[in-house]
């Protein structure tokens, strides 16, 4: 495989790139079951965290993922760094070539800012979501957890449910399934629904039509707390009675054999219960496990200084 | 460029030298309880499968059989025009107090097998580690030497050993490639 100097978003990616970075997380997730969970592929290199949003798990995934390839692993603080002063995000840029970090790891509210700075830097840059517009990495580890139940995901059905517009998880998984041959519907109150839906996504209104679909897989998105307060839907509680997966849902989920995933981290009560994150089928562990594996796997391949 | 290609060991000689490996493996570790035979991807592996059914024919000892694939560990990854696939290692037993015989078709540098010690080591502690390849070559840039050898070659620098195996490559063979020189 030809190697790449950025990983922004799934659409650029060729479908041979796709297959390339879910196969290799096979072998690096092997390596977890060991005592020492390590190899020396990166040793030498600076993977550096440049998070203008907050994150839990994919920042600490991305750090564990470049730690077990033995690269150096550095946060750049943007609370106490000058950016709280004014700095733009090309001066930021310029320090940190400055500094000859290999990977940037860039997470920013406004779409687009990971491709501005991966085009002002030779360090690689790997998009951990912008704005509404990505979340690659979160969109392989998706295929590649389903891909661990499902050898084949041709003809694969999966309903995605939420804010799909405003959620950067829903159009890369989206895009990524459908790359794979699956069959993506989304349920989503109107005012979340996007106003663009491709033709060949079904979209629904309610779970009563959505079940009729015949989902395998049930993807909830995260119903982002700071919308809480905006006028998408009257209140959680609303929203859970309508869109979220309620006790009598997870039974139709269980009678049916389906599978559960959420891209964390859950608001307990809003779009699942209690009983639905104990769910047999819930993948959202195998989700965050596999986050390092197909993070390694993507650090493995970007080669930083390449051309693009 | 044309190359010059010469026969090192014949598809006999090489079954012959497999089958001396082993009743050298087996001489070796009298007594052990077990051996591991651990092949180093690509073509160590299926050397490491032929001297472990050769072994169990001499009926000297239970023998595990297990991979290691170094893609990982190669200190010259960013220099590659291609990113290479990675296989993964594969040592599904407990490698701790076993004699453990790593296997590669041939030695050279001995960077390879340096990797190959450090990767294995993740495994567990094994008692005792020894190496077998089938052609030994000189060049060595590491302080690593073979327990057992098939056949031993000093070679000049431009010159290249290929090991062929049919599990691999459709058919057993083990030569000399010469590059000619341009003129």
């Amino acid at each position: 495989m030809t190697p790449r100097k950025d990983l922004l978003d799934i659409a650029s990616l060729t479908d041979e790139e796709i297959a390339f970075v879910l196969d290799n997380a096979v072998p690096f997730k092997d390596l977890f079951k060991r005592s020492v969970k390590k190899v020396p592929t990166l040793k030498g290199r600076t993977m550096l965290t440049l998070f203008y949003e907050p994150s839990t798990r994919t920042r600490s995934s991305f750090e564990v993922a470049a730690s077990r390839l033995s690269a150096d692993v550095t946060h750049f603080d943007i609370e106490s760094s000058s950016v709280v002063k004014g700095e733009s995000v090309l001066d930021t840029v310029e320090t940190l070539e400055a500094m000859r970090v290999d990977y940037i790891v860039v997470r920013h509210k406004q779409s687009g800012t990971p491709n501005l700075i991966a085009r002002n830097t030779r360090a690689s840059v790997i998009n951990a979501g912008d704005g509404w517009h990505a979340h690659p990495t979160q969109a392989l580890l998706d295929a590649f957890t389903l891909r661990e139940i499902h050898k084949d995901l041709r003809g694969c059905r999966a309903l995605i449910v939420g804010d799909i517009q405003h959620s950067r998880v829903a159009r890369s998984t989206s895009l990524m399934f459908r790359r794979l041959g699956m069959n993506v519907a989304y349920l989503a109150p109107g005012s979340m629904m996007p106003r663009e839906v491709p033709q060949e996504i079904p979209q629904f209104g309610n779970w009563r039509d959505a079940f009729d679909w015949k989902p395998d897989v049930i993807y909830l998105l995260r119903v982002q707390s700071e919308r809480l307060d905006e006028p998408f839907f009257p209140t959680a509680a609303e929203y859970h009675k309508n869109y979220g997966l309620t006790n009598e849902r997870v039974e139709i989920l269980r009678e049916r054999g389906l599978h559960l995933m959420h891209p964390g981290p859950v608001n307990r009560g809003v779009e699942i219960t209690d009983t639905g994150m104990n769910y047999e089928k819930c993948l959202i562990n195998q989700q965050v496990e596999n986050g390092i594996a197909v993070r390694m796997s993507v650090l493995y391949w970007l080669r930083p200084g390449a051309v693009e | 460029m044309p190359e010059f290609v010469r026969t090192l060991l014949t598809k006999a000689q090489m079954a012959e030298g497999v089958a001396a490996l082993a009743k050298n493996i087996c001489d070796a570790n009298q007594g052990a309880e077990s051996l591991a035979l651990v092949g180093i991807f690509t073509r160590g592996v299926p050397l490491a499968t032929r001297i472990a059914a050769e072994i169990e024919k001499l009926g000297c000892t239970k023998v595990f059989v297990g991979t290691i694939d170094l893609t990982q560990y190669r200190d010259d990854l960013n220099t590659f025009q291609m990113v290479p696939k990675l296989e993964g290692s594969d040592i599904a037993f407990d490698l701790d107090g076993l004699n453990v015989v790593l296997c590669d078709e041939v030695i050279f540098t001995g960077r390879s097998v340096r990797a190959a010690l450090e990767e294995l080591l993740n495994f567990g502690r094994p008692q005792r580690v020894q190496l077998a390849v089938l052609v030994d070559r000189c060049g060595r840039e590491f302080p690593v030497q073979p327990d057992f050898s098939a056949l031993k070659v000093t070679l000049a620098a431009g010159e290249r050993v290929a090991v062929r195996f049919e599990e691999v490559d459709g058919q057993d063979s083990c030569t000399v490639q010469t590059q000619a020189s341009p003129r």
